[in-house]
């Protein structure tokens, strides 16, 4: 592993207060306001279009908010320049400058801030270490692999040593492995260097991979934000939790609330208990979330939902089971198949599903 | 997709395309061909020779004609493509807005305008600035040049700057570099073949000129077109073929020498 290089290694926090932006007639970001902390890798998760590009593009100064403002380390940056903002940005489609070699871009930041050479020099070659390139510098970068020319867009953005360094779905045009490993590359490169990372991505995988927090966004506004343990498994709104991975929606009545639970009756008439989001007081018809794996098959009468087995759908780790319950709906149940051997179960089979205690949430409605 | 349209298998296609090649290059072939003629006569061949180029070359009037040429042609490219790059930068690098689609048409309207409008116009207003002035020199027919190669010189380098990635300008200032640097280290590089085929365009279309430069040059400033078109009238000589030829093989030249110029080496940057 390269040197690390911590010299005073200080991510920028960034505020966003009350941001609304509009093009024309269409508004693209309606009134969001969230903290980036320092040292942290952010994500902003979304469908296309729900504006998360654009939020990017305000902190990066390729757009200025409508209303609104942004500020770094508590300083107002909302109508500077982008070349008078210390944040870089490694853009979706890289924009290497095809007329100059690995070397050249990864120091033109530095050379535009006027650093000697010897400078440029060092820090380049710490660069090219860095990701990777050792020995690429006089490439030209229009002879490099995508994941190559991905890694010196990496580069070229670090090498001015940003406060925060900005990522614009940069891993959606590579193929799935190379995505893979790039994924732990950015963590690593997050960690090493201390910068902050905001990360724009369409991928709830690579968001949960990779972030110490994630803004899930949709139409302009933020949704939830939390840590990616919180978004996944304690979704505090349908869009969030149908979003983020397989869910099974569930009709419930509150029964009683003590501390932060709440009972809940299903449709079987069976009690569980469920938490739910900050802020909410859970009372009558409510909608909870039960993640496929937080759920398990059993003979008849051992669980709470009582149905039969409508399709079994085997995907080598695990099986799919999508069961039909007596209420009608469809429950999918997610089992890993830690043995060797078939599931066990057959289409048409009348069976339980129990429940694992305290997986069940209350959504905001 | 091995069975798409081509028009390569349409009967008669090639026949067609043959006879069209035949059509367009016969006129210059036999020019070419009789500007060789040891007689004196451009219709009847009496065998090789070279005395007609040599003639030529001796010919004062001519090599005067020619050097003039190439130096207005020269100086009005320069100009030219100077101005239509900064037209070309200011018309594709803003936001669109009411007047943009105006501005177009204002800069290619030397195209549309009649060459004789403009020989005519430009006629009355130098000969106003020449009772003024007292100047006589050929800095007329340089701006005269100038203004209508610019539009020859505009289209390419718009096209070139249209079909640019904006995305590298856009690097280019995140990565710090002030609107300037972004020109001259990222914009002008990748704008080189265009502003270099808009040169090339600009200076062969002055190269060519006949109609504007007959009627603004002032006594003894004929360039080599208009040399041509006044000897025309007199005897005419497989000179004549031999200039022409002689002019010909320095246009493509010209235009094989820029065309490797403005090759990019990196050939995958579009």
């Amino acid at each position: 592993m390269t040197e690390t290089r911590t010299t005073g290694a200080h991510g920028g926090a960034i505020g966003m207060h009350g941001i609304k932006k509009w093009f024309g007639n269409f508004q693209a970001v309606n009134d969001v306001s969230l903290e980036i902390r320092s040292n942290e890798f952010f994500t902003l998760l979304g469908p296309s279009g729900c504006g998360k590009t654009t939020l990017l593009r305000m902190i990066a100064g390729f757009e200025l908010p409508t209303e609104g403002q942004v500020l770094l380390d508590g300083t107002d940056i909302s109508r500077l320049l982008p070349n008078q903002r210390p944040v870089n940005t490694v853009f979706q489609n890289y924009a290497l400058f095809p007329h100059l070699t690995v070397a050249e871009n990864i120091g033109f930041g530095l050379k535009m801030l006027g650093k000697p050479k010897s400078e440029i020099d060092s820090v380049v070659g710490d660069m090219l270490k860095l990701v990777h390139l050792d020995g690429r510098g006089n490439n030209p970068v229009t002879q490099l692999s995508g994941g190559q020319q991905q890694r010196v867009a990496l580069a070229r953005a670090l090498a001015p040593r940003p406060k925060v360094l900005l990522l614009d779905e940069p891993l959606s045009a590579l193929d799935l492995k190379l995505r893979k490993s790039m994924q732990v590359e950015l963590k690593r490169l997050q960690t090493e260097t201390g910068i902050t990372f905001v990360f724009v991505t369409h991928d709830q995988e690579e968001a949960l991979t990779m972030s110490d927090r994630i803004a899930v966004m949709s139409t302009g506004t933020v949704r939830q934000i939390g840590s990616p343990w919180d978004i996944y498994d304690r979704p505090s709104e349908r869009f969030v939790a149908d979003f983020i991975g397989e869910t099974n929606f569930l009709e419930a009545d509150v029964v009683s609330v003590s501390g932060d639970k709440a009972r809940v009756r299903l449709s079987s008439g069976a009690e569980i208990s469920a938490t739910y989001p900050e802020g909410v007081t859970p009372q009558g018809k409510v909608t909870i979330v039960i993640r496929p794996e937080h759920a398990r098959l059993g003979p008849p009468g051992s669980g709470v939902l009582e149905g039969a087995i409508h399709t079994i759908v085997y995907l080598g780790t695990d099986n799919h089971f999508h069961v039909t319950i007596d209420d009608g709906k469809t429950f999918t149940v997610r089992q890993q198949n830690a043995n060797s051997a078939p599931c066990g179960f057959s289409v048409g089979e009348r069976i339980s599903v129990a429940i694992n205690d305290d997986v069940a949430q209350i959504l905001r409605d | 997709m091995a069975k798409s349209f081509s028009i390569k298998r349409q009967p008669g296609f090639a026949t067609i395309a043959m006879l069209c090649f035949f059509l367009l290059y016969l006129p210059i072939a036999t020019l070419v061909v009789y500007s060789f003629n040891s007689g004196t006569s451009i219709a009847t061949w009496e065998g090789f020779s070279l005395r007609w180029f040599e003639s030529a070359w001796n010919n004062q009037q001519v090599m005067e004609a020619s050097w003039r040429s190439l130096r207005i042609a020269a100086v009005a490219a320069v100009i030219a493509t100077a101005c239509a790059t900064l037209a070309a930068i200011a018309t594709t690098r803003t936001a669109p807005y009411r007047g943009l689609t105006f501005k177009y048409s204002i800069i290619n309207m030397p195209l549309l305008v009649p060459e004789i409008v403009t020989a005519v116009a430009l006629l009355i207003l130098f000969s106003r600035i020449k009772v003024w002035t007292g100047y006589s020199g050929l800095g007329y027919l340089i701006v005269a040049h100038a203004a209508f190669c610019i539009p020859f010189a505009y289209m390419p380098i718009r096209a070139r700057l249209e079909s640019m990635d904006l995305s590298l300008e856009r690097a280019a200032s995140d990565l710090y570099a002030s609107s300037f640097q972004t020109f001259r280290y990222v914009t002008l590089p990748l704008l080189w073949p265009g502003i270099l085929a808009g040169l090339m365009l600009a200076f062969v279309i002055s190269l060519d000129d006949v109609v504007i430069t007959e009627f603004v040059k002032s006594g003894g400033q004929d360039t080599l077109p208009t040399y041509m078109l006044g000897q025309l009238r007199r005897v005419v000589t497989p000179e004549m073929n031999a200039i022409s030829t002689a002019f010909l093989v320095l246009s493509l030249a010209i235009v094989t020498v820029f065309f490797f110029l403005s090759r990019n080496p990196n050939k995958n940057n579009e």
